[in-house]
């Protein structure tokens, strides 16, 4: 007895050394990864993490990334995203006959013969009709509702606009279902990228009669849902993970190799990388204090995304009201160093507000390259001076005093930080002060106009340049700084309305050069990049700029 | 004895009732709505979304309604994972935090109990130096810490354990040491000034004076009577392991409730909020009347104060 005693009091020691010596002993990272499923064949399964649950796996209640993602592999809407970021034929047999009359253009669709749900029943025009009427029904709408009118279908804002004859008025939708496999959409307002949009969850069909079966069950688990897409969900445990399996209804199931996919939320990234080490993951997102551990690792690679990082100037005060004063500050900010030693994960020093691979033109080429490096290229501290004297001397003082917005997670308090060193070096007689709010009363704090400078990111909803550009108009819902040009105004509504490609293309590229560079109205900082390591028997794991994030369809292990 | 344990139960039930009136207005405090894409909502779509939960009415009106839900047994529905029931997530979230809990206690408590005797009985030896180190250590060093040590040198670099997730009990070790340090170093320290004193005591020199062995006088006299007081300390360990998981739970993968707790905060909602809030109410209130009984048990003097009132 008195032996086993002492047994353990040695072991806790032991393990209590453990500890101490790793606190000295600084991560000499091995080559020891990977140890796992070595020379196996390649078996088809694939294991990846979440940073968060699924909030909804209901098409039309959907908000966030994880939802988006996790439908796009189970769900399919009459196209989906290709490769290349390209609608391709989903669910629609081929391309739609297009009809005009009285200024509408009519889409046909024919669904596939070979459509089917998971329980083998038909994927039929009402399941479409069903799914968007619920969408549009004030009882039931959708936060993406607004996706109808974007993509110019007959009354789709109408119908969500309160006040409007025609509001709530669902069965108005400009869409219809013929018979079980002809679909017409009328679009009242053609918009190019209106067959991407249909690619997007909201656009996804709902399998009537067993949505109405299952009632408030519907889309709440696993097994209360039926799946058209390349994959079902054989398990779904809330909070810790879900697990696709291949869709054997599916009608391209020869297209899909994977057998099965395993997705665990894990919230810690180190976590995550040491799950990536030990091999039971095949991918992993790192954050900017990884990335030099593993910058020289075969498996790492960036990625860049459509996701733009700026500062709004409320032009509602008197200093920022100065276009030097503003001038000023967009030419003082190093952007190299942001994305070089801050964020250090692939992310671009960006003096433009429309994100470089996103969108191409009718020419084919990316809109970028009309400015490829952006505006005031070529100027800096030297300019930034000269602009912020020239300020000082309108307003007729020495100093000046302006309050930085952030919210208050870690990153972006370094970025504040980062801002305020900037701007306080480099232009004399300026102060910052750093105003750190939770999200939500961030978010309150800039509708109500009540900061003069504000951290701000916006992701495309929709493939095209006019996602970010709509947001700065004089009565726009997101312009929150009182920026306000008519000549801005003139070109975003413009465009909107425009129909011929290249004339849009032109109105859009004014309009970023008016809030750019003449009116020097916001000032970006970057385009988000994403650093990742990923084994290499990984292949065809396809990102996509806009909707959902990727597409598992066409991933293949190959070991 | 009945009436003392009647009087704790109604007061518990009122204490109940007060954090549940007061954590509801207290979240009504919190800025934003409860819909995760607020900023891309658009005016109409939140009143309608409101109008949808019931969070246009009066805050009086739905602090009635919810507290008769709430005597009703019903919890609710969550707002960020539409519609699923507040008791189920609770319900399929409690399972790992219970079992981990209570594995850190036991084993904490055993480990601590022994290290603490071992400790007083060779006072001022290397052995009883050593166990003390080992606790203040373990009090002062961040679970968090140990744990990503451990994950990464006996998960990554020897490949002992499994990194994380929670599937079998390989996968509870170390979680378990996370967590039980702390417990382990309290209670050591804690037996050990208790056994000191109570060996320090008249009847332990008359026990040995009467000729008992030297087991028999720790067995019987020395442990028993020191380890009544870790009654007392056992209350707020057990509450602080059913709120401290939350890190050791992120870390390790587990699907527990503390994350549960800490995220329906940050994202508003409400029922999840309520459901948790009162969840570890609930068991906190009742792990107390559980030590407070015990002491009527074993003490009786407190027995006699509270049923003299």
């Amino acid at each position: 007895m008195k032996k086993s005693r002492w047994t353990l009091v040695l072991s806790l020691v032991l393990v209590l050394s453990v500890f101490l010596s790793a606190c000295g002993g600084g991560s000499n990272n091995g080559g020891n990864s990977g140890g796992e499923g070595e020379g196996g064949s390649a078996e088809q399964v694939l294991n990846l993490t979440e940073t968060a649950e699924i909030p909804s796996m209901d098409t039309t209640q959907a908000t966030d990334n994880t939802s988006f993602k996790a439908m796009n592999q189970v769900f399919e809407g009459l196209y989906r995203l290709d490769e290349n970021n390209e609608p391709t034929l989903g669910m629609a047999a081929e391309e739609p006959k297009e009809e005009e009359k009285d200024g509408e253009t009519v889409y046909t669709f024919t669904i596939r013969d070979d459509a089917k749900w998971s329980d083998g029943s038909d994927v039929v025009a009402g399941d479409f009709i069903y799914a968007w009427h619920k969408a549009l029904n004030p009882d039931t709408i959708s936060p993406y509702a607004s996706m109808f009118g974007t993509a110019g279908i007959k009354n789709g804002n109408a119908i969500i606009t309160e006040g409007d004859p025609l509001y709530g008025k669902v069965e108005e939708l400009g869409a219809k279902a013929v018979d079980d496999k002809t679909l017409e959409i009328t679009v009242e307002n053609q918009v190019p990228y209106f067959k991407s949009l249909l690619t997007f969850a909201t656009f996804y069909p709902q399998p009537e009669a067993y949505a109405e079966e299952q009632g408030d069950k519907f889309a709440l688990e696993a097994d209360t849902m039926l799946y058209n897409g390349p994959f079902v969900f054989s398990e779904w445990n809330h909070g810790e993970g879900w697990t696709y399996e291949k869709n054997t209804e599916y009608w391209d199931a020869d297209t899909v190799n994977l057998e099965k996919i395993t997705t665990k939320i894990v919230q810690d990234v180190a976590t995550t990388v040491n799950l990536y080490e030990t091999g039971k993951i095949d991918r992993a997102g790192l954050s900017a204090d990884f990335v030099d551990q593993f910058k020289d690792n075969e498996e790492f690679s960036t990625l860049v995304d459509p996701t733009m990082y700026f500062m709004r100037l409320n032009q509602g005060t008197e200093a920022l009201a100065n276009k030097d004063i503003r001038k000023a500050l967009y030419l003082a900010y190093d952007r190299e160093g942001l994305v070089n030693v801050l964020l250090n994960n692939g992310s671009i020093a960006a003096k433009y507000f429309v994100p470089k691979d996103f969108v191409k033109g009718p020419e084919g080429d990316d809109f970028r390259e009309f400015a490829p490096d952006g505006f005031y290229a070529d100027q800096g501290e030297e300019e930034a001076k000269e602009a912020w004297k020239s300020g000082l001397e309108a307003l007729g003082k020495d100093s000046v005093e302006l309050e930085f917005l952030t919210t208050d997670n870690e990153l972006a308090a370094k970025i504040a930080e980062y801002a305020k060193d900037q701007f306080e070096s480099k232009l004399d007689g300026l102060t910052i002060t750093i105003n750190k709010q939770p999200w939500k009363q961030f978010l309150e704090l800039e509708d109500s106009g009540d900061f003069d400078i504000s951290t701000g990111g916006w992701g495309p909803d929709y493939p095209d340049p006019m996602t970010f550009l709509y947001m700065f108009e004089t009565d726009g819902e997101y312009n929150r700084m009182g920026y306000s040009s008519e000549k801005y105004d003139e070109l975003v509504s413009g465009a909107k309305k425009e129909t011929d490609e290249a004339k849009r293309w032109k109105m859009m590229q004014d309009a970023e050069k008016v809030l750019m560079e003449e009116d020097v109205a916001i000032v970006p900082t970057y385009q988000k990049g994403n650093a990742i390591l990923q084994k290499d028997y990984v292949k065809n794991y396809y990102v996509h700029s806009f909707g959902a994030d990727s597409s598992y369809k066409w991933i293949k292990i190959e070991k | 004895m009945g009436r003392y344990i009647g009087g704790r139960i109604i007061s518990m039930l009122i204490t109940f009732l007060i954090i549940a009136s007061l954590t509801f207005f207290l979240m009504k405090l919190l800025p934003g709505t409860p819909f995760n894409n607020q900023d891309k909502l658009t005016e109409t779509q939140i009143v309608q979304l409101n109008d949808k939960y019931g969070l246009n009415d009066p805050v009086p009106v739905q602090y009635f309604n919810y507290m008769k839900n709430l005597l009703s047994g019903d919890l609710g529905v969550s707002f960020q994972q539409d519609g699923r029931e507040v008791s189920t997530i609770i319900g399929e979230r409690i399972g790992p935090s219970a079992y981990l809990g209570l594995q850190s206690l036991v084993v904490g408590t055993i480990i601590g109990l022994f290290l603490g005797i071992i400790a007083a009985l060779k006072h001022n030896s290397f052995l009883d130096y050593g166990t003390m180190v080992i606790a203040v250590l373990g009090i002062s060093i961040p679970n968090f810490v140990i744990a990503g040590l451990m994950q990464y040198w006996l998960g990554v670099k020897w490949q002992l354990l499994p990194v994380a997730y929670w599937d079998g009990f390989a996968y509870t070790i170390m979680p378990t040491i996370a967590i039980a340090s702390i417990v382990v170093a309290t209670i050591a320290r804690f037996m050990r000034t208790e056994m000191l004193e109570v060996l320090g005591q008249d009847y332990i020199t008359t026990a040995k004076a009467k000729g008992l062995s030297s087991t028999a006088v720790v067995i019987r006299h020395t442990i028993r009577n020191a380890s009544i007081p870790i009654i007392t300390i056992m209350g707020p360990l057990v509450v602080g392991l059913m709120t401290g998981t939350l890190v050791i739970e992120q870390i390790f993968v587990i699907p527990g409730l503390g994350e549960k707790f800490v995220n329906s905060i940050l994202t508003n909602d409400f029922p999840i909020i309520m459901g948790t809030t009162l969840f570890f109410s609930l068991l906190f209130i009742i792990v107390i009347l559980i030590v407070d009984i015990m002491y009527g048990i074993i003490d009786p003097r407190i027995r006699l104060a509270g049923g003299k009132s």
